[in-house]
């Protein structure tokens, strides 16, 4: 009990104090804050990960009621995974912020600017924990507002550039259009049942025929599904992250937009209905989204909004493996309950740490080169080794590539999907194919993609003028990301032990069938997953000493590279990101939207010219953009009411409060009325 | 042990490229090299010294090897007939198309790496036909998994038994599908020439442009290695679990042998694709792989 009040006044406290410190301090401060709330948090979260789940009444008084805190395992297992993100996060952000401590002429302002920063930070931690543990729906509408407004806050830091508050603003909209359909649906379920608690779902959706169930669920799903960045619902996503600083866009795609699937994880948790039409439904929607996530990926220019679109096709992994797990629970089939909730599970917790080390990796390269333009960038891995080691850990582990720990969530969904098609009917079946043959696409492409941006961006030569100042980051940045690299081997390496930390959550899951000996069968198949990994390195180590011994007394010389012949290679003939993706560009052409600048070759001596290529997201054109164009087109009719004449403006009151006053005496006259009517 | 198809793979790949270039000088009227001849050169590339562009880093030193484990560790999980390959587990084809799909990750890089124009065509290449051939594999893999309950390579070929007319259709479909396979990711005919002398047409050759000694030795062996695993793949389907292990071996190498030979035979009478047309004959393959899985539902009783 004293626990859970300690998170909210440590989070106060620090605050304070952050406004009361000197600027180098409040890194630190919010650095112990985090430190503080992860342990309470954490204090809770391990045991219930273990089956131990907390409950506690909370007395909201007249506005709330009561307010139910429950810690179960779900909550657990995503308390600990938020968690490690946020303190990686700090850690590496303090290091971050101090670039910009003092740049600014004026002590105040940008001393203002880090304290709403860091307690930002901190606010949203404390919120996001409030996430996981409240479950009544006005207290969790309040948390998920503070989480979304410092989200927000923790985008705009560098508010002086126009297109960093764009995006915030583009942001705190989708966030209120979520919240709408939260209101619809803790509304309606209130209506019905009159209780705020969440087990009313339970008790409404068991109530109702399984067709409105499913649109309950659907109007939570969607709610959620903004936040987690579910296509058609992700056009935010691409706009925030790169706007944010690195370390607030490692912690959004590491953790904010897992909310959304705690979110939907609980909804299913708690909803009852037909689970194999919600699981085709989940499925189809995260096909897509993987697909499509992944193929504008490969795209972009921007590093960080490259990275930005992988989230989404991440999500969508993470949603193929929970519509497989809702097909279980359909079909009654505990094997894809565990492969498919249990993948889930687990790629959210490995999206969360090699997105975030991505992430960070980007931010050094962006501090020290000053620019996230894949095409001007190269030839970093002599100049910043460390740091593009990192990023290649972290860039073979999004492509689900063994011995690392993207491999092992992905190898649990495969082994549902392809157990799947022997047990389930054969309607289920066809979604398992499309399943398998989606997860085999977006895997291809994310290779695609990320041998362009890591080849790119570190190999090769500078394909443009960088700084000459650039030098690897102090330890105490590459820290946090060895922290994270370190996780990822682990997980990678020996996930038999992970199997059993998601045993429990995942049994929640299981309904009224029992989880058997589908932990120990996992843990088996892990067991050799891990062996094959292990045998690998040790191949890899082996042949390196072999070569090592044969090359020995042979003569290695160095010189530039082979250019067929070409005696003068310059940076400039090297193969650009442009070039790299170009068939592929040209295959998926009908799907995507370019808008391509090219100067026009006169002359027969042609002067230099220029072409730039600019992705657009063409379902953001036909969703966002165009309804967006079509309101603005009906209110600009009324823009003559706002003609800034004050004498108007109190015209448009008086009329405004002789309406509210008319109503009453209509109602009143018209009742008078037909009761006159009625005597006659 | 289960060290059998290990055995078996390796000395299959001693031969293996020398069987093909032999069957082309015959087929363009000459005598040709010996078959070991291809082996003579890798030995004398391996112990040759090596140069390293000036603009490369680790990873173009490190590459070669990461990708000949990476085929090794594939190869480990062949099966050969009723013996299990050395590592087995339930989805173990899933571990073995990533842990391929890993070493190419690397040559991909470590072509870039070199800050080459012509590397970079060729990494730009083998990324889009190796995402695009990889669904036809799964989907062959899915249809043997549907067709005998199994999901792992040693448990889906020890169960493997054709019995009606359809089943048949459906092998010898599934085996020209693991030809084609191990064309595309050899980088063979008809989607790349090996022999070719321009460099804006080729793919893996050009990616390995730079790589020299020991290096180049060790990924020109890793090639024939691939070969001789795909050949395994597709000689276990027709091993003949259950009866003596001396027919599987006769089997085993007669269509190691048979397959270097239909490669040779490919590669003699058919030209290249035009580069631009190589993604629709790869995505093809995903068709027909579509097509064997139906087979397998109608064999299943599942539909029709």
């Amino acid at each position: 009990m004293s626990l859970i009040v300690g998170i909210p006044v440590i989070t106060i406290l620090s605050i304070l104090l952050l406004t009361q410190v000197r600027e180098r301090w409040k890194g630190d401060v919010a650095l112990i804050t985090v430190l503080l709330n992860a342990g309470l948090s954490s204090y809770l979260a391990v045991p219930a990960i273990r089956g131990d789940s907390f409950e506690y009444i909370f007395n909201g008084g007249y506005v709330f009621g009561s307010i139910p805190i429950r810690v179960d395992a779900l909550s657990g297992w995503f308390i600990l995974l938020m968690n490690f993100t946020i303190l990686t996060g700090i850690m590496y952000g303090r290091r971050y912020m101090k670039h910009y401590e003092d740049k600014s002429g004026s002590i105040n302002k940008g001393s203002k600017n880090l304290t709403i920063h860091f307690a930002s930070y901190v606010t949203n931690h404390f919120a996001m924990i409030g996430i996981y543990c409240v479950q009544n729906s006005f207290a969790f509408l309040c948390v998920w507002e503070i989480m979304a407004i410092t989200s927000f806050l923790l985008i705009i830091f560098e508010h002086s550039k126009m297109e960093t508050l764009k995006a915030g603003i583009n942001y705190i909209v989708q966030s209120h259009i979520s919240m709408i359909f939260f209101f619809v649906g803790f509304m309606w379920v209130n209506s019905f049942t009159g209780s705020n608690d969440f087990n009313a779902i339970t008790q409404y959706s068991s109530s109702v025929t399984t067709s409105v169930s499913f649109l309950l669920f659907l109007c939570f799903f969607i709610a959620f599904a903004i936040k987690a960045g579910f296509v058609p619902f992700h056009t935010w996503l691409p706009y925030a992250h790169p706007a944010a600083p690195a370390h607030v866009s490692g912690m959004m795609s590491g953790v904010i937009i897992k909310l959304g699937i705690y979110g939907i994880l609980r909804i299913l948790l708690l909803i009852k209905g037909d689970f194999l039409s919600m699981g085709y439904f989940i499925l189809v929607i995260s096909i897509i989204t993987g697909v499509y996530g992944v193929m504008l990926a490969i795209v972009q220019h921007n590093l960080k909004k490259l990275l930005a679109y992988h989230s989404i096709e991440n999500i969508g992994i993470i949603g193929i493996g929970i519509g497989l797990g809702c097909i279980g629970v359909g079909t009654g089939n505990t094997y894809l309950i565990f492969a498919g909730f249990g993948g889930a599970l687990l790629h959210t917790l490995n999206h969360s740490i090699f997105k975030s080390l991505l992430f960070y990796c980007a931010g050094t390269v962006y501090q020290a080169t000053h620019t996230m333009e894949i095409e001007k960038l190269g030839g970093l891995i002599k100049r910043m080794p460390r740091t593009s080691t990192l990023f290649l850990i972290a860039a073979l582990a999004i492509c689900g590539l063994p011995p690392f720990n993207g491999f092992i969530s992905e190898f649990l969904i495969y082994s549902g999907l392809f157990k799947g098609i022997n047990d389930v009917p054969l309607s289920p079946l066809a979604f398992m194919v499309g399943g398998i043959i989606g997860l085999v696409i977006i895997g291809g492409m994310a290779m695609l993609c990320f041998t362009k941006a890591f080849g790119i961006v570190f190999l090769g030569n500078e394909r443009h003028e960088l700084p000459s100042n650039i030098h690897e980051a102090e330890f105490s940045k590459l820290f946090p990301k060895y922290m994270i690299a370190g996780l990822i081997l682990l997980i990678g390496l020996v996930p038999q032990i992970f199997i059993g930390v998601i045993a429990k959550p995942v049994s929640l899951f299981m309904g009224s069938n029992t989880l058997g000996t589908r932990p120990e069968e996992f843990t088996d198949v892990m067991q050799y997953v891990s062996l094959a990994s292990v045998t690998f390195i040790l191949l890899c180590v082996t042949m390196w000493y072999i070569k090592k011994l044969t090359t020995k007394s042979a003569i290695i010389e160095s010189s530039p590279t082979w250019a067929c012949g070409y005696a003068t290679p310059s940076p400039k003939l090297q193969y650009t990101a442009g070039s790299f993706v170009r068939p592929f560009r040209k295959l998926i052409r009908p799907l995507l939207m370019m808008n391509k600048k090219e100067g026009e070759i006169k002359e027969i001596f042609p002067r230099p010219i220029h072409s730039e290529t600019h992705p657009y997201d063409r379902l953001e054109a036909v969703l966002i953009d165009f309804p967006l164009m079509q309101i603005k087109g009906f209110i600009g009719k009324f823009k003559f009411l706002q003609n800034g004449n004050p004498q108007m403006y109190i015209l448009y009151g008086v009329a405004f409060i002789f309406i509210i006053l008319l109503i009453p005496i209509v109602i009143n006259a018209w009742e008078f009325i037909s009761h006159l009517f009625h005597q006659i | 042990m289960n060290l059998l198809s290990l055995i078996f793979i390796v000395s299959a790949s001693l031969i293996f490229t020398g069987i093909v270039i032999r069957t082309k000088s015959i087929f363009s009227g000459r005598k040709g090299p010996g078959i070991f001849q291809p082996l003579k050169d890798i030995f004398r590339l391996l112990k040759k010294g090596s140069v390293y562009s000036k603009t490369s880093s680790y990873i173009f030193q490190i590459a070669p090897t990461i990708y000949f484990v990476s085929i090794l560790i594939g190869i480990f999980f062949i099966p050969f007939g009723n013996q299990q390959g050395i590592i087995s587990f339930k989805g173990d084809f899933v571990f073995f198309a990533y842990v391929l799909a890993l070493g190419k990750f690397f040559m991909i890089i470590s072509a870039l790496d070199t800050g080459s124009s012509f590397s970079g065509m060729g990494a730009s290449r083998e990324a889009l036909f190796s995402l695009l051939v990889e669904p036809a594999f799964f989907m062959l893999m899915a249809s043997f998994a549907l067709l005998t309950g199994h999901t792992s390579f040693h448990e889906i070929f020890s169960s493997l038994h054709f019995g009606s007319y359809i089943s048949y259709a459906v092998g010898i479909l599934a085996a020209i599908v693991l030809v084609i396979i191990a064309l595309i990711e050899n980088s063979r005919m008809p989607v790349d020439d090996p022999k070719t002398h321009l460099e804006l047409t080729m793919v893996h050759e050009v990616m390995v442009l730079d790589n020299s000694g020991f290096d180049l030795g060790i990924i020109q062996y890793a090639s024939s290695l691939k070969f001789a695993m795909y050949g395994a793949i597709i000689a276990n389907f027709f091993l003949t679990p259950g009866y003596e292990w001396y027919f599987s071996c006769a089997i085993f190498a007669g269509s190691q042998v048979i397959f270097a030979i239909i490669v040779g035979i490919v590669e003699s009478f058919m030209a290249r694709f035009r580069m631009n047309h190589n993604p629709q004959y790869i995505f093809t393959l995903t068709s027909v792989t579509l097509l064997i899985f139906l087979g397998v539902l109608l064999i299943l009783g599942k539909i029709g």
